[in-house]
């Protein structure tokens, strides 16, 4: 073992876990795959780009008798996918399908109607841009503008996870009766083939049995699902579903060691730590930037910088108490957000304050942990290891901003009229706004 | 492998530059090493300049972002060298090659020192299958780096295409492959025309 | 497969006084079974003289009888579901789902694809919903079931509004037709004519195997259309009229009156249709001109002025409404001979409708 690797422990553990699994495939083809081991038996499937490969896939699957039985069903729309689902799931059936961006948006009332109703059906967005302007690349604008649906959100770092989170989440499904969403980048996953570790069919059954749903439409044993709730009641039934999606809280890491022991690799958690030993400065991700992270902080750990990573997998529900733990000896934090809400600043950053705002004895007195919001590749702009150098040699030296955008191209909007004196009259103008992203004030 | 290998493929869209670069992954990891690939993502129609990448290391690659600073880049469409972003980036002692009939010379490749093989893969390619898609020669011409085994390459072809498209993408690749051990496509008899041997 | 015919057909006059008594017992109607399904039972709160609940009723009851209890329903939502479900009681003795309102075909196909993925293919499927599930937000949905093939019997029972909501234009509302978003002020007398959807034809325009229309006015003959398409699988359309007293602003002892005045002045065509081809037609026994039908209701009581407060009605629209009355005759032979009409021929030997 190589003293290059020392200060990689991770790495390590991966090599010689991965060394002999694994073999060249797309991600999407292995998503599919590790689905189609989990035994749905309705699948319905409306394309977008870039999800597509995924139900391509299944629908080749299925025509061959390898995921049988099973209905794959080529709908009208999105709005008519989770439509489907909802119906299959109701009928007592494992269902699952997978959109992206628009999609996620078209059937955006039928994802509440589906947790409303306690439906356990699992569903991949492949993460992208929300238009208008119409971008087909990779952030996490669709699933994160759908987080108060009342679905269990998992982001996965690598198509690894990717894959993984899968028997994962029909598990979580079908305990709580929550629907799972398994978000992962797309393109930056989805079209990636690289060396990935499907689970084998006996693997996926001992993890996950046979669906046995706490309800169903049965002529046997008739039951009314659907009801008006009036304001006598609508409160405690929304209090219920709360509690029934933090219990992931408790769950989801029991189920991620389960799986991690069965497939021999380290267990998929709420959230991980990430060389955060001494960490001052702790970067937070979610998906597939961790990566390109990680070689980063590598390497500025090696030139003696304080820094470390917390890996976010589980959004939703927010696991504040484990953040608590993992940022417990940071000063501040920075979060790299491929979303962010305009008009107000970061998603998760603000989840991120208030939980670390609480209680102030955990951190035995050291102080308030600061947030730094920082809005990373937007609509698929490549997040580069050169950008991110600079940005962790700035963070470690406290000169990062509270809210800003990585690689904001100043000469582009000059270019299209953004920040010209001419535009002083109008209230908020583009230049203050401008000045404002860069000169506020930098929490030490 | 001291640190990661890194390719990058340019052409237009459907020559199979992202095969290629699946081809490229495919055989590293057939080959027992880690790999990937990935295109530079769009809705490019027929035609449209494309670009992919791969990585290949023998520890898990774990960034993603494309390839800035290339080990090789693979040029499937030669009527792209005209656009010079095709070099950017790569890196002194690097290896270019081209899909040209005839020899290619590049000033900046020079300066930096860059192996240059200019084969004939599209030519190549109909020989052996009967049409004009040259990523699976240009596959094959990228073994002959010695980065992946030309045998790793043939497995990741067979496991790829089917059946008679298999067999005659394989001959391709190993044409090309044969074609640049041998000193082909070297821009001048001044340039280097050794091809690094098979390891 | 069981066949169900109607050899004799009894037309009402007054009350029911002739009627299943002299018919075979198998040939008894649902309705007249003292062990029928009753699959919505009283307690629901409809307004009095609903006709959305009363088709329900009989729709599910004959469903029900002909499957032997195996069925599942897929309710929109809209005033069906919200009389029948206030938590915590249902009035819904069979296995019941609503979702939303734009999404119960898509609903239906997900229970029918699983009740086959799980080999249970003795359970079967109606979805329903009314003018504006089916005709309007519904429709993408409705038309991804009918192309698939899905095997859904689905019921679009059609009061001509959003009823639910406060009685506003849907793509079913009739032109002249006063409606919350159509009002009637000066020059705008109620619904726009040259819009709307023929939801029946649509669906014959997708070739599922069973297309029908038909109204409470006749509920042996919804009873009969119900029993045939569930002789059929794969995708199915029943499109039923169904008077909204409220909506509509007639007496709510008026509703099989003026379902019956709908179809016999032409405006309802009562047919069936087998794969995109009409297979029969109900023909009017006594045409009515259709201002009998629109008298009835205050919804177009600004066509008529016999209290003179109409500045003189609006007997232009009045007579548009006839003309398309009588396309409807024409279009499907509703008066024609039937011994010489090449649709809606009854054998009377035979007793067979075909």
């Amino acid at each position: 073992m190589s003293s290059e690797h020392m200060a990689n422990p991770r790495a390590v553990v991966e090599r010689l876990a991965a060394r002999v699994s694994g073999r060249a495939v797309e991600g999407s083809r292995a998503v599919a795959e590790t689905v189609a081991r989990c035994r749905p038996q309705v699948v319905p499937a409306y394309p977008i780009s870039p999800q597509t490969h995924i139900v391509e896939a299944l629908s080749a699957l299925v025509r061959r008798g390898e995921l049988a039985p099973c209905e794959f069903v080529n709908v009208e729309s999105e709005f008519g996918a989770m439509s489907l689902c909802i119906g299959a799931s109701a009928a007592g059936s494992r269902t699952y399908t997978a959109t992206s961006s628009q999609g996620l948006l078209f059937m955006a009332e039928a994802l509440y109607n589906a947790s409303g109703l306690g439906l356990p059906i699992v569903m991949t967005v492949a993460n992208r841009a929300l238009g208008a302007p119409i971008n087909i690349w990779n952030d996490q604008s669709d699933s994160l503008s759908q987080r108060d649906s009342g679905w269990i959100q998992l982001y996965a770092r690598d198509n690894q996870a990717a894959c993984d989170l899968h028997p994962i989440a029909f598990r979580l499904a079908e305990e709580l009766a929550v629907p799972v969403m398994v978000c992962m980048d797309g393109f930056v996953l989805t079209h990636a083939l690289e060396r990935i570790a499907v689970p084998d069919q006996d693997v996926v059954d001992r993890f996950l049995p046979a669906f046995a749903p706490r309800q169903r439409l049965d002529p046997a044993a008739p039951l009314s699902l659907g009801s008006m709730v009036g304001p006598e009641a609508f409160t405690e039934v929304k209090f219920i579903a709360h509690g029934r999606i933090s219990q992931a809280l408790g769950r989801m890491p029991e189920l991620g060691a389960r799986y991690g022991k069965l497939v021999g690799r380290p267990a998929e958690e709420l959230a991980r730590g990430y060389l955060l030993d001494g960490a001052r400065t702790v970067f937070l991700a979610m998906g597939s930037v961790l990566g390109t992270l990680e070689d980063v902080i590598d390497e500025a750990r090696e030139e003696g910088l304080p820094v470390g990573v917390v890996e976010l997998t589980c959004f939703r529900p927010f696991p504040a108490e484990r953040l608590r733990k993992l940022l417990s000896g940071a000063d501040r934090v920075i979060v790299l957000e491929r979303a962010f809400s305009p008009g107000s600043g970061g998603i998760i950053s603000p989840e991120l304050a208030a939980a670390l705002a609480e209680p102030p004895t955990v951190r035995g007195g050291a102080g308030p942990v600061r947030c730094h919001t920082v809005v990373t590749g937007l609509g698929g702009r490549p997040v580069t290891k050169k950008a991110l150098r600079t940005l962790v040699r700035d963070a470690a030296a406290g000169r990062v901003a509270g809210f800003s955008f990585l690689g904001l191209d100043r000469e582009l909007l000059g270019r299209a009229g953004y920040g010209r004196a001419a535009d002083a009259d109008a209230g908020q103008t583009w230049e203050r706004l401008l000045a404002d992203l860069k000169n506020r004030e930098t929490w030490r | 492998m001291k640190a990661v290998y890194q390719v990058r493929l340019h052409g237009r869209g459907g020559q199979g530059v992202v095969t290629a670069a699946e081809l490229i992954a495919s055989a590293a990891i057939a080959d027992g090493l880690y790999a990937q690939a990935f295109p530079s993502f769009g809705s490019e129609r027929t035609g449209a300049p494309v670009a992919a990448y791969c990585r290949i290391d023998d520890k898990p690659i774990r960034s993603r972002e494309p390839v800035a600073d290339p080990d090789a880049v693979l040029v499937l469409d030669a009527t792209l060298l005209r656009q010079d972003f095709v070099f950017d980036g790569m890196k002194p002692g690097g290896t270019a090659l081209i899909n040209s009939p005839v020899p290619v010379t590049d000033r900046a490749l020079t300066l930096c020192a860059v192996r240059v093989r200019a084969l004939p893969a599209t030519e190549i390619a109909r020989e052996r299958t009967g049409r004009p898609l040259p990523n699976a020669a240009m596959v094959g011409a990228f073994a002959a780096t010695g980065v992946v085994s030309l045998s790793a390459v043939r497995d990741a072809i067979t496991a790829r295409f089917p059946g008679r498209l298999a067999e005659t993408n394989c001959a391709a690749a190993t044409d090309a492959y044969t074609y640049v051990l041998r000193g082909g496509g070297c821009p001048a008899a001044s340039e280097d025309r050794e091809a690094r041997s098979v390891q | 497969m069981n066949e169900r015919t109607q050899g004799v057909k009894f037309y009402q006059v007054g009350s029911f006084a002739v009627g299943n008594r002299l018919l075979e017992p198998d040939r008894h109607s649902a309705q007249a079974d003292a062990q029928r399904a009753n699959s919505l039972i009283s307690g629901h709160r409809a307004c009095q003289g609903c006709g959305e609940v009363l088709g329900a009723r009989y729709v599910l009851d004959a469903a029900m009888r002909a499957t032997g209890g195996k069925l599942i329903a897929v309710n929109a939502t809209g005033c069906l579901e919200v009389v029948s479900t206030p938590y915590p009681e249902s009035a819904w003795r069979m296995p019941w789902l609503h979702s939303l309102f734009g999404n119960a075909p898509a609903v239906a196909s997900g229970v029918a694809a699983a009740l086959k993925a799980q080999g249970h293919t003795d359970v079967r499927v109606v979805g329903q919903a009314g003018d504006g599930g089916a005709v309007d937000i519904g429709l993408g949905a409705l038309s991804g079931m009918f192309e698939r093939d899905d095997d859904v019997l689905f019921v679009c029972y059609d009061n001509q509004a959003y009823m639910n909501t406060g009685v506003q234009r849907s793509g079913a509302t009739p032109g002249g037709a006063r409606t919350a978003t159509t009002p009637v002020v000066t020059g705008h007398p109620g619904n726009r004519f040259g819009q709307g959807k023929d939801v029946p034809a649509i669906a014959m325009a997708h070739r599922v195997p069973y297309v029908a229309t038909a109204t409470v006015a006749d509920l042996r003959d919804l009873e009969a259309k119900v029993e045939r398409a569930m002789q059929f699988t794969g995708a199915r359309y029943l499109h039923v009229l169904v008077p909204c007293p409220l909506g509509w602003g007639a007496a709510s002892s008026q509703t099989v009156r003026l379902a019956r005045l709908a179809t016999e002045s032409g405006l309802f065509p009562l047919f069936e249709a087998e794969y995109g081809e009409v297979t029969a037609v109900t023909p009017i026994r006594h045409p009515v001109p259709v201002d009998e039908y629109l008298r009835g209701q205050t919804r177009y009581a600004h066509l008529f002025d016999d209290d003179g407060t109409h500045g003189g009605g609006d007997p232009d629209i009045v007579a548009r409404i006839q003309a398309g009355a009588d396309h409807n005759i024409r279009r499907y032979g509703l008066l024609a001979d039937p011994d010489q009409s090449a649709r809606g021929r009854i054998d009377l030997d035979e007793g067979v409708r075909r």
